[in-house]
């Protein structure tokens, strides 16, 4: 029997504040445990929560930069559940009345463009952590994220394979990223994603039971996770067993899922609103002023690198794979003056390349857009060869200075003057009377024998163009 | 009088004092019965009040949510408030085993 896999995912898009949702405490990773969690962050008795602003511009932004409704009135609800990295016994979450409902992002998959319904966004406050390790039987607990705002985003289940779902969430990690409001650092637990996977024979109109699958922390992994999820559903349906509607956690180690837990419980989280927050309430105002505030969006910037710097589709994707590349490009292009080509082939090529091996951001690049920029005016007046050109970037990537230092110190200055090339040549010529023979006898292939001759005779510093030029109108009979 | 509501049995008690963590004994179960049923019965008056086209009001709140800036205030005094847990260690809080 055929089968289809239907995928719908959750993500939890960790916002980029300075504060908590509710509290004053700070949101930095990485303190000491329990240093930014205070009394609203562990539930002190008379402790009142205060939204912060900033939390509701950022999910408003989300919520227009992907066509959806961004409600004018939500509701904070309590989602109540007993664990002790949640101290008030419920999360402060919003379920009937979500700020963002009914948006769609397009993803491009090898078959083409797909739109994948997003079916709502809502605001709500992470847990704490429990650590269990080497606690003589205790559970030891940190509050520090405890309150760090979360905009949980969930998608239609419109996904019809693992490569799409892996579209559909590095789609919507560029997009926090531009919007500015995730750092979309997965390690860190910033951008988090469950993965709800059915499968049903094709032709099916109806919904196979689904797993979900939580503690997928990386891209890779999600593919994986589903994957091998797939295969254990289909080989359980096809052998006569039936799918439990369950939580399963993925393990990396192995590469399988695992139920979480053996007697699945029906949640049952008595959802009801929060009578501590009053509904947040949006004016069209304030709706008008995140509009204008809108940076531009990565379709929009992909679009545009391609019609005015005339880029391919791939290229143009390449370099708007985030904001902060599609910077650098423009930022090299204006201190070059120009050359978009010759600046998309090098920050794709030898720039990406060297930034890959160094394991660097290209914020962090050794070599910033204006020196970059000005080895690429060097190569466009015919200063240096394409050759040379690698090994000056090499130089200013060690730290050898600019490119016209290295050009200067080491010498690799290209020659274009015509005279002094046809020096060159003609000593060849002249060091190499049996080739010039065959060439003249008609066996053309002798003719790169002479501009490698040529090349190397000036220490590959002649420029090749003239090189060519000048060889054809000597080696004539 | 009551308004349609079935009084709660004892299974409902049993899995509403599971979801509160409540253990309790049978004579309390019964006790519960009884109130929580004279609670929910008060609740199904509201059953006799027309409510169609009435959009559902969660707070009696016109103006809306009041926010506050993103401004991080450092008032955390670690050990001051790990004083009043029942168990801290190495800046932690402590809490008997729990596992998945």
């Amino acid at each position: 029997m055929e089968w289809e896999t239907v995928i719908g995912l959750e993500v939890h898009a960790q916002l980029k504040t300075r504060s908590k949702i509710f509290s004053v405490s700070p949101t930095a990773y990485g303190a000491a445990p329990n240093t930014q969690a205070n009394v609203v962050d562990a539930a002190f008795p008379g402790v009142l929560p205060v939204l912060n602003a900033e939390v509701v511009r950022m999910a408003a932004r989300f919520g227009l930069a992907i066509g959806a409704t961004v409600h004018k009135r939500s509701v904070f609800a309590r989602k109540n559940y007993f664990y002790p990295d949640l101290p008030k016994g419920y999360q402060i979450s919003q379920y009937e009345h979500p700020i963002v409902e009914r948006g769609r992002l397009v993803i491009t998959t090898p078959a083409g463009e797909k739109t994948i319904g997003i079916t709502r966004a809502h605001l709500e406050e992470d847990a704490g952590k429990s650590l269990h390790e080497d606690m003589d039987g205790f559970t030891g607990i940190d509050l520090n994220r405890a309150g760090t705002p979360l905009l949980e985003i969930v998608s239609e289940p419109d996904m019809r394979s693992a490569a799409e779902a892996v579209a559909y969430l590095k789609t919507l990690h560029t997009l926090v990223r531009y919007l500015d409001i995730c750092d979309g650092n997965m390690q860190e637990g910033s951008f988090r994603c469950d993965a709800n996977v059915s499968v049903r024979p094709l032709g099916e109109a109806r919904f196979g039971t689904r797993a979900e699958l939580k503690n997928i922390n990386s891209f890779r992994f999600v593919e994986r996770a589903i994957d091998y999820e797939v295969r254990r559903q289909i080989a359980l349906l096809s052998s006569g067993g039936q799918v439990r509607q369950e939580t399963r956690l993925y393990d990396s180690a192995r590469d399988e899922t695992r139920s979480m837990r053996s007697k699945e419980e029906a949640n049952d989280y008595r959802y009801f609103p929060d009578p501590d927050l009053p509904s947040l309430v949006l004016t069209e105002a304030f709706l008008a002023e995140v509009r204008d505030a809108m940076p531009e969006l990565p379709d929009a910037k992909r679009a545009r690198f391609s019609a005015q710097y005339g880029l391919s589709a791939y290229d143009a994707g390449v370099l708007t794979a985030s904001r902060e590349l599609a910077q650098y490009y423009e930022d090299v292009l204006a201190a070059a003056g120009g050359e978009p080509k010759l600046a998309a082939n090098w920050v794709t090529g030898e720039l990406a390349a060297r930034l890959n091996e160094d394991g660097l951001d290209i914020v962090d690049s050794r070599v910033k857009a204006p020196a970059l920029a000005g080895l690429l005016r060097r190569i466009a007046d015919g200063t240096v060869s394409g050759k040379a050109a690698k090994d000056v970037f090499e130089a200013m990537w060690a730290g050898e200075g600019d490119a016209d230092a290295v050009i200067a110190a080491r010498g690799l200055r290209q020659i274009s003057d015509d005279s002094a090339i046809e020096e060159v040549v003609r000593q060849v010529i002249a060091a190499n009377p049996k080739q010039l023979a065959q060439y003249r006898a008609g066996e053309e292939k002798v003719f790169t024998f002479f501009v490698g001759q040529t090349m190397k005779a000036s220490r590959g510093k002649a420029n090749p163009a003239k090189v060519n030029e000048i060889l054809k109108r000597l080696l004539a009979p | 009088m009551t308004y349609g509501l079935a009084a709660l049995d004892a299974k409902d008690i049993e899995k509403v004092a599971h979801l509160a963590r409540l253990g309790l004994s049978g004579p309390e179960r019964e006790a519960y019965a009884q109130d929580l049923s004279r609670i929910l019965d008060l609740v199904s008056h509201m059953n006799a009040v027309a409510t169609d086209g009435v959009v559902p009001m969660t707070h009696p709140d016109a103006a809306g949510l009041r926010l506050r800036g993103d401004k991080v205030e450092q008032e955390i005094d670690r050990d001051q408030l790990m004083a009043v847990a029942p168990q801290a260690r190495d800046g932690l809080y402590l809490v008997p085993r729990v596992i998945e």
